[in-house]
């Protein structure tokens, strides 16, 4: 078939069949303001409800307004973006819109952030015509997410991600006419639902309906109170996104500023949880090994694939929703529970100071991580192993906070020994960085041969699902690796059906990992910016002098002074976990209680 | 595990999932699946829409969703004669709504629920295609026409045996 000829504001472009109005008027770098549409191009989400009506325009020879997301090109077409019809359509929308929403910009955790805002700003809204009833529901605080659905705009946003991309299905529009709302079923709070706090909606609310528990004044009270020794360690996520927050381009490694940024905010330790990444693939590699040289010899019980449980929500989502499988993931705990657990036991000795004077704080990309510190196998006597975990948001909030010119700030190392990590710490930040950490090493194990060449090309992309096998001198070993967790389901649905041949199994809740983390700065739908992410971690890597895990001098110091061997007993009680089935709801029929 | 509280009756549960069946257990026929479920339990409780949800492979929170979305679908027990107003505009002009007020004034409960004992529930309703006798009432299956505010107890006297 061929091209279309369309005019937009008088601009020729061709495109093809089934191109959208809105797509097209991009080509010719015309702006449409869009609210609700949401599009993530290389993760294949896209979201055009055409239900906010702010992409409105004019098509000449058509009686209404069209929705620009979701109404195709025709040949011949001739659409005005910017008519006086049309921009006045768009302020009586988002006048309605803003009529039935909290004016409290000023102290809003979104402000500066919002989309709402922003539309607000550019379409020059200086007053609110349809003075009114406003819709109120109860705000909703769990452990991790925080929703205030006064706020929301229902452009269904979050809930594409919950339900679609992700497969949780907690999230639903409920109700009709004013009293519509996105709620888990009968209205429970999220505490009491399955939601796996992955973080996507809060990531795509455009404005601050969904935001993360905010936990900086915490941190604070911490470093103001001279009796206690405060911790933080970063996840490898954070340094390929903070700069962002500071007005650098996408893809700047900040690692050296934000060590010193955190030294100025007069943490009494920067750490690195890398080192604790290092850690998990001792742990997590041995156990590879183990499952398969067992598997190898003919032992039939074992259970392969292992599935990797760095991932807090893809954690929570297996406990959910496939309790059946609770002994197939590795028990190896993440790299921020292993890192609480070894600073205040190893470290804590090491500096005589007692669990109880200490603060463990970690800058996570993430929104789970929060509810994963609350989880009680995570503590000893109620004082837990990471005290409070804030996203990469919540430190450049605090960064601001205390004025500090971070784009001035000089480069700076992490401090001994927990900060000191290998390339192979790094990547657990992107899709397949944790297996290709875990290869690197289990090879060396494995083959007892020295690896050359430690780039697995074939383990690094952003595709939802990709497979890649290794040859360990040769052995063929499979892997699978999921991003996102509506793939994870796939893969998991192979491993309970008995069809998946994969030894070892990857999986993080986030569409691009961690990089894409819940906790990670508003990437606003522009997923090239995940992508320059992904490219700075595998620079950090190669730029290390030391790429595998067990090669970390301050790892191999803590088995030798302290944990003894991987898997061993002190490292089972200190670095491993168990999981545990989850009431789906409130209901469940015996015999559907899907293989107990 | 302790979180799971099994409240339905067995054959209750063999009821619903051959409703389910009956429709290929096809997320497409959501609402006809509830349409039979309420006919069947007078009611959708959690219980049934989690059921609901699993046999459809659909989130409980979806079956919810559409559940809250139409006002034919009800989460509260409705009473054994279920009393329907129509508010539609002919109803509606010839003074339903005084009908209504006076139906909730004398069985003492607002218009979505059910009296205590479970006799009455009331509901407005939209036109039910017999304009010619507006106001309308249906109780149960039984149709009162040209009902008046001041006809009302009467009509109730009829269900005081029952």
């Amino acid at each position: 078939m061929g091209k279309l000829k369309v005019k937009i504001d008088n601009k020729l472009v061709e495109v093809e069949q089934g191109t959208t109005i809105l797509e097209a008027a991009r080509k010719v770098d015309v702006d449409i303001p869009t609210l609700c549409y949401m599009n993530l191009g290389d993760m294949d989400i896209e979201h055009k409800p055409g239900g906010c009506r702010i992409c409105v325009v004019e098509v000449e020879g058509r009686r209404n307004l069209a929705p620009s997301c979701a109404t195709d090109c025709y040949d011949g077409m001739n659409v005005k973006t910017h008519s006086i019809r049309v921009m006045n359509a768009r302020r009586t929308v988002l006048e309605l819109m803003i009529s039935d929403h909290p004016f409290e910009c000023l102290t809003c955790a979104k402000s500066g952030n919002c989309d709402l805002q922003s539309t607000a700003i550019k379409l020059g809204i200086r007053e609110i015509n349809y003075p009114g009833e406003k819709s109120t529901y109860k705000p909703d605080f769990s452990p991790a997410i925080i929703r205030e659905m006064d706020k929301c705009i229902m452009c269904r946003r979050c809930e594409k991600m919950c339900n679609e991309v992700q497969t949780v299905g907690v999230l639903s529009g409920i109700n009709r006419g004013f009293e519509a709302v996105v709620a888990p079923a009968f209205e429970r709070d999220l505490d009491h639902s399955e939601c796996t706090y992955c973080g996507q909606c809060v990531a795509v609310c455009p404005t601050a309906a969904l935001t993360e528990v905010d936990h900086t004044n915490q941190v604070l009270r911490a470093l103001a109170d001279p009796s206690k020794t405060v911790v933080v360690q970063t996840a490898p996520a954070v340094r390929a996104a903070l700069g962002e927050e500071f007005g650098m381009e996408p893809g700047t490694l900040v690692t050296g500023k934000m060590v010193a940024a955190l030294r100025q905010l007069e943490f009494d330790y920067v750490f690195d949880t890398d080192f604790a990444a290092d850690l998990t693939i001792m742990e997590e590699g041995a156990e590879i090994l183990s499952r398969l040289s067992r598997h190898l010899s003919g032992d039939t019980s074992v259970k392969l694939p292992i599935l990797t449980s760095c991932c807090p929500g893809w954690v929570s989502f297996f406990e959910h929703h496939f309790p059946d499988l609770l002994d197939v993931p590795s028990t190896a705990r993440s790299p921020q529970q292993m890192f609480g657990s070894i600073a205040k036991t190893y470290f804590a000795e090491k500096i005589k100071t007692d669990r109880k004077d200490m603060v463990v704080v970690s800058i996570m990309p993430c929104v789970a991580k929060k509810y994963e510190c609350t989880r009680e196998e995570f503590s000893v006597d109620g004082n837990p192993d990471v005290d409070y975990s804030i996203s990469t948001r919540e430190l450049a909030n605090l960064i601001k906070r205390a004025n500090i010119d971070f784009n001035k700030l000089p480069d700076e190392e992490f401090d001994a020994p927990m900060g000191e990590s290998t390339g192979a710490g790094v990547i657990f930040g992107a899709t397949g960085g944790v297996i290709e950490a875990a290869v690197r090493s289990a090879y060396e194990l494995y083959t007892k041969e020295t690896l050359e060449k430690v780039d697995f090309e074939q383990l690094r992309g952003m595709e939802g699902i990709r497979e890649a096998t290794v040859d360990f001198n040769g052995f063929p070993l499979k892997i699978g690796i999921a991003n996102g967790l509506g793939n994870a389901r796939k893969l998991l649905d192979e491993v309970r059906s008995g069809k998946s041949e994969f030894h070892a199994i990857e999986i993080m809740a986030c569409p691009g990992g961690c990089i894409g983390g819940g906790g990670q700065p508003l990437h606003h739908g522009n997923s090239a910016i995940l992508k320059e992410r992904q490219k700075a971690i595998y620079r950090e890597d190669a730029n290390k002098p030391l790429r595998k895990s067990h090669e970390n001098p301050s790892i191999i110091k803590l088995y030798e002074e302290y944990l003894g061997e991987p898997l061993g007993e002190k490292a089972h009680h200190l670095l491993h976990t168990k999981y545990f089935r989850r009431g789906r709801t409130i209901c469940i029929e015996p015999d559907v209680k899907e293989a107990e | 595990m302790s979180a799971i509280k099994i409240r339905l009756k067995e054959n209750d549960l063999q009821q619903l999932k051959d409703v389910c069946k009956s429709f290929n257990n096809e997320e497409g026929e959501l609402i006809n699946v509830l349409h039979k479920a309420q006919g069947i339990f007078g009611y959708l409780p959690a219980e049934v829409q989690e059921v609901v949800a699993r046999q459809l492979k659909i989130s409980v929170a979806k079956v919810y969703g559409v559940v809250t979305f139409y006002s034919f679908f009800t989460m509260v027990p409705r009473g054994r004669y279920p009393i329907s107003v129509c508010t539609g505009t002919a109803c509606y002009v010839r003074g339903a709504e005084k009908v209504l007020d006076e139906f909730k004034r004398l069985i003492k409960v607002p218009v979505g629920e059910t009296t205590p004992d479970g006799k009455f529930s009331i509901a407005g309703l939209r036109c039910v295609g017999a304009c010619g006798l507006a106001p309308v009432v249906l109780i149960g299956d039984k149709t009162y026409g040209r009902v008046a505010p001041d006809g009302v107890r009467k009509i109730l006297k009829e269900y005081d045996d029952k």
